[in-house]
């Protein structure tokens, strides 16, 4: 060996980025991140994307079959609704209430699932035992009925939406939390970071969340796909976002009274969801092999 | 020499399901400013369980029920655990068995060993950016101190990129960041090979000489102890059997365990000779009556050892605990 190859010093490389590197090499999660992007950027830029007013109505154009079908107009691709609102503009503004409590519920469930996971996989005893038994009882209650209960309660409404769906959703990361906090709390590189005088919010903080990360990370993603069913799943029972603003949930739910005569009205809407749903999950099943070891090969 | 810590009867309990296990009983021990203790032991002797108490590491099921821990004239029992913590990592550092899981793996080598001067040194800068540009020289200076190669690149590399022996030596420079007046290295060299073994131990004596700090290096390999150690305890059961001056204990052991374990060692001069082992097993720390705890492995047992067992005077600076110290001078 010449001294040039004993100096060299490979580019820092946490097992995070190897496993953010096996992650790109996977085509059809890759494509389905383009897919999730290609809606994401329809939320950010809907007002610049859509063709017409989502709200704007017109009756002239009452349930205008898609453009391709006798009758349809190129001006209004996908057709239009029973108030003859624009499918497309529609979609393309639901996408945002959708996409927008995806991520909401999640980063909110996933923040306190950590703190409680944190807390009772570090100091177990009665922290442990108190967190255990809520998370016991969530999981107890069927997740729609419980939301469907909760919003009855607090009446309709994005907040609320929000919050019926993160009050329950929290004990899922908690759970992976608790459980991965359990069995790195005792390895030894926290007992050296104790005997080096740390204490238990660094070594929660600094010491095990870092190395727990990588399943959190793909069980919320999992779960993201999980929460857009239950927003559109609510706002199809009408408990939801309220009218007229678009959401894809009560789309399919306006269309449901047509669609022996005009299947597009609920067909598009049902589609974005299963588009979106499917992205994600198979998005978040190339994060699990990725991230977890026991996935790859 | 004055004393830096001084520990009288300490006694460390764990409570099992079958019941109580005394892991450490009545462990009296000193260390003076920059000595070398060697603490010898066969696995489960209480070598690591005192240390571990020591520092206040004892986590439930275990508990220190008993003794005394002063530190350079301060009470460690008596210390709320903040005070503990701040004597753990400035005062007393603590190297782990095995290096290679001993380092954090999300967090980068630099990352680990600022976080510890930030912790205990008050001496840094308080401006942000002198700070950073101190607290980075430092890191520098103590990869550099035991060893590492361009020290200012590997900063930034994570735990995974570096061998095994880098990584024992990264743990002492973590450990050795605060310049701590009594370094406790557990086991340093198990997990390394044996070039590298004798590698780290020479830098933990060179860098014991230069900052003049005390070490208690707990092992169980006498060959270690004989290179590296001013002073010696061989520890039995939980019990310290045989302490003293190294050359002492070691060319001329005093009590029978301690001759055991030096005969069962290969020697070249023993070439093509079986090696004579200790008989028997480990007593079960379980439930002990008070009595001699080698007996059932001692050559020299009597139905008069069936007593318990005082450490004894055995010469300038020695004790064993042995009723039949007169057989073996």
């Amino acid at each position: 060996m010449t001294d040039a190859t004993l100096t060299h010093t490979p580019p820092a490389d946490s097992l995070f980025r190897r496993n953010l590197r096996d992650f790109r090499r996977n085509r059809l999660a890759m494509a389905s991140v383009i897919v999730m992007l290609i809606f994401v950027i329809m939320t950010v830029a809907a007002p610049l994307i859509a063709p017409h007013d989502p709200n704007q109505t017109d009756l002239f154009r009452r349930l205008q079959p898609p453009a391709w079908i006798d009758g349809g107009d190129w001006r209004f691709v996908l057709g239009c609704d029973g108030l003859g609102r624009d499918i497309l503009s529609r979609i393309i503004y639901g996408a945002r209430i959708s996409i927008f409590i995806g991520v909401v519920v999640i980063v909110l469930a996933t923040g306190v699932g950590i703190l409680a996971g944190l807390a009772a996989g570090y100091f177990r005893g009665w922290v442990d035992v108190v967190i255990g038994r809520v998370v016991d009882i969530l999981l107890g209650f069927p997740y729609l009925i419980f939301a469907i209960g909760l919003m009855a309660m607090m009446g309709p409404g994005l907040v609320n939406i929000v919050l019926a769906l993160a009050y329950k959703e929290w004990v899922i990361p908690c759970r992976v939390v608790r459980g991965e906090t359990l069995a790195v709390r005792e390895l030894e590189y926290v007992e050296a970071a104790r005997a080096l005088g740390a204490g238990s919010g660094h070594i929660m903080w600094r010491e095990i969340l870092p190395n727990i990360m990588s399943p959190v990370i793909v069980v919320s993603t999992i779960r993201m796909a999980n929460v857009i069913i239950l927003e559109a799943s609510l706002s199809f029972l009408g408990l939801g976002v309220q009218p007229p603003t678009a959401s894809w949930g009560s789309m399919v739910s306006d269309g449901r009274a047509f669609i022996l005569e005009a299947w597009w009205v609920s067909t598009f809407p049902g589609l974005a969801i299963v588009l979106l749903v499917l992205a994600i999950n198979v998005a978040s099943q190339g994060l699990r092999d990725a991230f977890d070891p026991r996935f790859s090969e | 020499m004055t004393v830096l810590l001084e520990v009288t009867n300490l006694r460390t309990e764990f409570s099992a399901r079958a019941g109580l296990v005394r892991a450490v009983d009545g462990v009296s021990l000193q260390i003076s400013r920059g000595e070398c203790l060697g603490v010898v032991g066969e696995s489960g002797s209480g070598k690591s369980v005192t240390f571990s108490s020591i520092m206040g590491l004892v986590r439930p099921p275990g508990r220190v029920t008993q003794g005394t821990i002063f530190f350079d004239g301060r009470d460690l029992r008596g210390m709320s655990p903040e005070e503990m913590r701040g004597v753990r990592g400035r005062d007393i550092a603590m190297t782990m068995q095995d290096a290679l899981t001993a380092l954090n793996p999300a967090l980068t080598i630099g990352e680990q060993l600022a976080e510890v001067l930030v912790a205990h040194d008050e001496t840094l800068p308080t401006g942000r950016a002198a700070r950073r540009v101190a607290i980075k020289d430092r890191c520098v200076e103590m990869l550099g101190l035991v060893g590492i190669p361009s020290p200012d690149s590997r900063l930034r590399q994570y735990p995974h990129e570096f061998s095994g022996g880098m990584r024992q030596r990264i743990m002492i420079a973590i450990a050795l960041a605060c310049r701590p007046k009594l370094l406790i290295a557990d086991e340093p060299t198990t997990a390394l090979d044996v070039t590298i073994q004798a590698q780290v131990l020479e830098l933990i004596s060179d860098i014991r000489a230069r900052m003049g700090m005390a070490v208690a290096l707990i092992t169980h390999d006498l060959g270690v102890v004989a290179e590296h150690c001013d002073r010696v305890m061989v520890m039995y059961a939980g019990q310290v059997v045989e302490e003293g001056p190294t050359e002492d204990v070691i060319g001329h052991p005093r009590h029978p365990y301690t001759r055991g374990l030096l005969a069962s060692i290969p020697r070249p001069a023993m070439r093509g000779q079986p090696l004579t082992p200790i008989k028997g097993q480990v007593p079960n720390l379980m439930g002990l009556a008070p009595q001699c705890r080698f007996h059932s492995r001692c050559p020299l047992a009597e139905p008069s050892c069936l007593v318990e067992v005082p450490m004894l005077s055995a010469g300038p600076g020695r004790r064993a605990r042995c009723l039949r110290l007169e057989e073996t001078v």
